[in-house]
């Protein structure tokens, strides 16, 4: 029952399974391969966004495969409008336990091309884990040709009753250096903030609705003006968390 | 799956809405079986082989306690198994045969034995491999009501176990009616799965987290600021006061001998005549909380052992402990043994009646208890939390928030194979222990990611009855109620103490003692022939059954006098308690949390005796 060692061998079995997930998951059943090694596929948000008439679909997930100190992490977000990507990336991590409630997590994060817009392949770093307070916090890193980056994500689910619950969730990224190509300006480039009320019909399925205010700054903001967004849009949002 | 028969009349059982999994009015074992009589296992319960050679079958059974057909795992085509009757001083011979696709055991629980015959794969033998017997030959030398059950893989959840009933050599007791009452948990869902589930995410069967509600009625109880500053302090920890069970009855159904409360099984008694109830904790997560409305129990035994009789109203059996109760009905009417869940998720139902076909009135649930900071082993003057504050930074420096202690000092304690060994000789004085004990020392082990929780006081009486049982206006049998009858199998003061923490981080679904699961740890070395005093801290917020193969635990009371003789303690959090051992026993032993999922997980170790 050595995990450690156990994950280790497996890691490229992971990786492997991971890679499977990209978009929407591969439905993985969380069974022991053998021994210690657990998996989990979850896509915690699945959803349509509307402002003003105009529809978006977003999609926001994860997954693990490993033991209870090291896993292959995966996670990956994207939005798509009128039927073309907009912007979509993904990332696999190894994850490590190194406190009790939080996991250091080391990897690549690609950027993937769409509309127009070139890719980009970034090491990620991050920290996860549950904050004091019961904050979900996952703090990433990136590092690439195009600079640095980082990515704060935190959400909280407030339980209403045992299956009604409000989920505050707020995403920023943060870019060292402009990429003009990627539409993307110095410093802060976006601040997202949702309020989704959620309802557990099973821990599998949570249909959810709820608003959402996205935000753009800086040189980001006038990229996105050019293409005729806004700068600061609210947008209406419907969807479901799934898990497997 | 459609039922082969149509439902029974409803009887006139109040269900409480909380309650998810409520099982069927016929009885699973037999609609599997497609027996013709639904009520013919109600009446029976488990059928009783007695001798001295018995033959045992592992094998599969379809069965259906929900409505949906699932497989169990069972010993000669029942759940549970054979009651196996032998009577002290015998020597007894069971072949188990295994017929399953996959390795099995029978481990025969706390019957003092030779190693080889205890039956854990690995430790004291290779386990029974499919098609294969094993001969288990040992000669009985103690009386009293005991289980046996697999210890292989999940068997045990999905229903191989069974009681067993000694005879004494000289009946202390007149003989009277008797009745095996076993309570367990049932699941349709694999066992692996429900481990899997909980490594994702250990919330997944609880139904009764703390919510925006409970905080309104909490404030609208207490007041707002006392309200907010609890919820506050319990999520600063990240810890939640409703982690009672981590599966409940959102996936559990509740079986007394097997069968679902609805379908009600039901014991017979003669007016005015004394009965023996032998009740078992067959379960593999579950605490049931036991009373029979209208009649007053008299403890006689616990573990099998004598025990100067003592009346309750109301007991807490632990997943694995045995009590048998004297009752004394004296109207010609039915009682409800009614064994409610610790988390109040469900409960298991049986029928005390003069007549076949009787029920009485089931009481509803009491309230979901909530855990206090005592609980979590907080001190009461408040000052910080009791978990460690686990951000990256301070976890390199062993800082832990609430915690001025520095690993310097550690002085006076050993650090030997991952456990915390007191050379100093005990105490000579028979003074009362302090009821609040502070833990200065924990292994440094338990700063891992593995343990997310540390007690700083904890309690050191016996006399609480625990959580959701306190001040309830029933009479509630504590530890400290149980003296054995006799003292200690060994009078001499133990040679040393070996202290052991009970550990876990709930959030990871992580358990083990001292921060080291098993697959890690050295085993605990006992010499051979030595008495030794063992304390178990727990350093989680839950109660575990500590079960010690082999040998008994001979519980100390504050004192440190002489208890109660058991083979499972129950070690509630925020408490700490010390039993001796002796180590007549040759061999390597299992010692480990009773509860499944926490086994499984690595709140294991191997003891050695040489």
């Amino acid at each position: 029952m050595n995990a450690q060692n156990r994950a280790k061998s497996r890691w490229l079995c992971g990786w492997t399974a991971m890679a499977l997930g990209v978009g929407v998951a591969v439905p993985a059943q969380a069974h022991e391969m053998e021994g210690d090694v657990f998996s989990a596929v979850m896509l915690d948000r699945l959803e349509a966004r509307n402002d003003n008439g105009v529809y978006t679909a977003y999609w926001e997930g994860q997954g693990w495969m490993g033991g209870d100190l090291n896993k292959a992490w995966f996670k990956t977000e994207g939005e798509t409008g009128q039927g073309k990507a907009q912007a979509a990336d993904a990332q696999l991590v190894y994850s490590r336990a190194i406190a009790p409630f939080w996991d250091a997590q080391i990897g690549a994060r690609h950027d993937f091309q769409s509309g127009g817009m070139p890719s980009r392949d970034w090491l990620a770093v991050a920290l996860k884990g549950l904050a004091p307070y019961n904050f979900d916090v996952d703090a990433g890193a990136f590092f690439g040709s195009q600079g640095a980056a980082a990515r704060f994500k935190a959400s909280y689910n407030l339980l209403l009753t045992q299956r009604l619950a409000l989920l505050p969730e707020a995403e920023a990224n943060l870019y060292s250096k402009a990429d003009p190509q990627r539409a993307l300006g110095t410093g802060l480039s976006n601040l997202d903030l949702s309020l989704l009320v959620k309802y557990e019909i099973r821990r599998e399925f949570a249909p959810y609705l709820g608003v959402m205010w996205s935000n753009k700054y800086g040189a980001t903001a006038g990229y996105a003006r050019l293409n005729g967004v806004p700068a600061n849009q609210m947008f209406y949002v419907a969807g479901v968390r799934l898990w497997w | 799956m459609k039922l082969r028969r149509p439902l029974p009349p409803a009887e006139a059982v109040s269900l409480p809405r909380r309650h998810f999994v409520q099982g069927l009015a016929a009885c699973g074992v037999m609609a599997g079986l497609g027996l013709p009589s639904f009520a013919s296992s109600a009446e029976a319960g488990p059928r009783e082989l007695s001798g001295q050679e018995f033959d045992l079958v592992i094998s599969e059974l379809p069965v259906n306690f929900t409505g949906q057909a699932a497989i169990a795992t069972v010993v000669n085509g029942q759940l549970p198994g054979p009651t196996l009757r032998w009577r002290e001083g015998d020597t007894v011979t069971l072949r188990v045969t295994n017929r399953l696709r996959v390795e099995t055991s029978i481990h025969w629980h706390g019957i003092i034995l030779p190693a080889a015959m205890d039956g854990v794969p690995g430790l004291s033998f290779d386990g029974i491999a499919p098609g294969e017997t094993y001969v288990y030959r040992f000669q009985v030398g103690q009386s009293g009501t005991y289980w046996y059950h697999a210890h292989s893989g999940f068997q045990e959840q999905t229903g191989v176990f069974g009681a067993i009933v000694i005879e004494p050599v000289q009946q202390r007791q007149p003989r009277m009616r008797e009745h095996v009452v076993m309570f367990s948990d049932w699941t349709d869902e694999d066992p692996a799965r429900v481990y899997a589930k909980l490594k994702t995410y250990d919330g997944y069967y609880n139904y009764a987290r703390p919510t925006v509600a409970d905080l309104l009625q909490q404030a609208k109880k207490e007041g707002w600021s006392r309200a907010w500053q609890e919820r506050m302090m319990w999520d600063e920890m990240r810890m939640s006061p409703r982690d009672l069970a981590d599966v409940s009855g959102a996936t559990y159904t509740f079986l007394a001998n097997g069968t679902t409360p609805q379908a009600n099984w039901t014991a017979q008694f003669d007016n005015g005549e004394k009965v023996r109830l032998r009740i078992i904790n067959a379960s593999a997560m579950t605490y049931f909380d036991v009373r029979i409305p209208g009649l007053k129990m008299t403890v006689v035994a616990a573990d099998g052992q004598e025990v100067h009789p003592v009346t309750a109203d109301e007991f807490r059996i632990a997943t694995a402990e045995t009590y048998d109760v004297l009752v004394e009905p004296q109207s010609d009417q039915a009682y409800t043994i009614f064994a409610q869940t610790m988390d109040r998720s469900g409960f298991a139902r049986a029928t005390l009646a003069p007549r076949l076909g009787m029920s009485a009135e089931v009481p509803a649930l009491d309230p979901v208890p909530t855990l206090t900071m005592a609980d979590m082993g907080m001190a009461h003057n408040g000052h910080g939390p009791a978990s460690h504050d686990a951000s990256a930074q301070d976890h390199s420096s062993h800082d832990h928030s609430g915690h001025d202690h520095s690993d310097d000092d550690m002085e006076g304690m050993e650090m030997d194979d991952g456990m915390v060994m007191d050379e100093q000789p005990a105490k000579p004085d028979m003074a009362k222990k302090p009821d609040m004990m502070e833990i200065k020392h924990h292994p440094a082990t338990e700063n891992t990611p593995g343990s997310s929780m540390q007690a700083q006081v904890v309690s050191t009486r016996l006399d609480d009855p625990g959580v959701g049982l306190r001040n309830n206006g029933r009479r509630v049998l504590t530890y400290a109620d149980l003296r054995t009858v006799g003292s200690w199998q060994d009078p001499r003061e133990p040679g040393r103490t070996v202290e052991l923490h009970l550990t876990g981080n709930m959030q990871r679904y992580m358990w083990s003692f001292d921060g080291v699961e098993y697959a890690d740890a050295a085993p605990m070395r006992l010499t051979y022939g030595e008495r030794v005093r063992i304390v178990l801290v727990n350093d989680t917020m839950m109660d575990h059954p500590i079960h010690l193969h082999g040998m008994w635990s001979e519980l100390e009371d504050q004192r440190d006098e002489f208890q109660v003789r058991k083979h499972t303690v129950r070690v509630q959090p925020g408490h700490a308690l010390s039993y001796r051992v002796s180590a007549h026993a040759l061999g390597r032993w299992a010692y480990h949390c009773h509860l499944a999922y926490h086994m499984n997980g690595g709140m294991f170790r191997e003891v050695v005796v040489a």
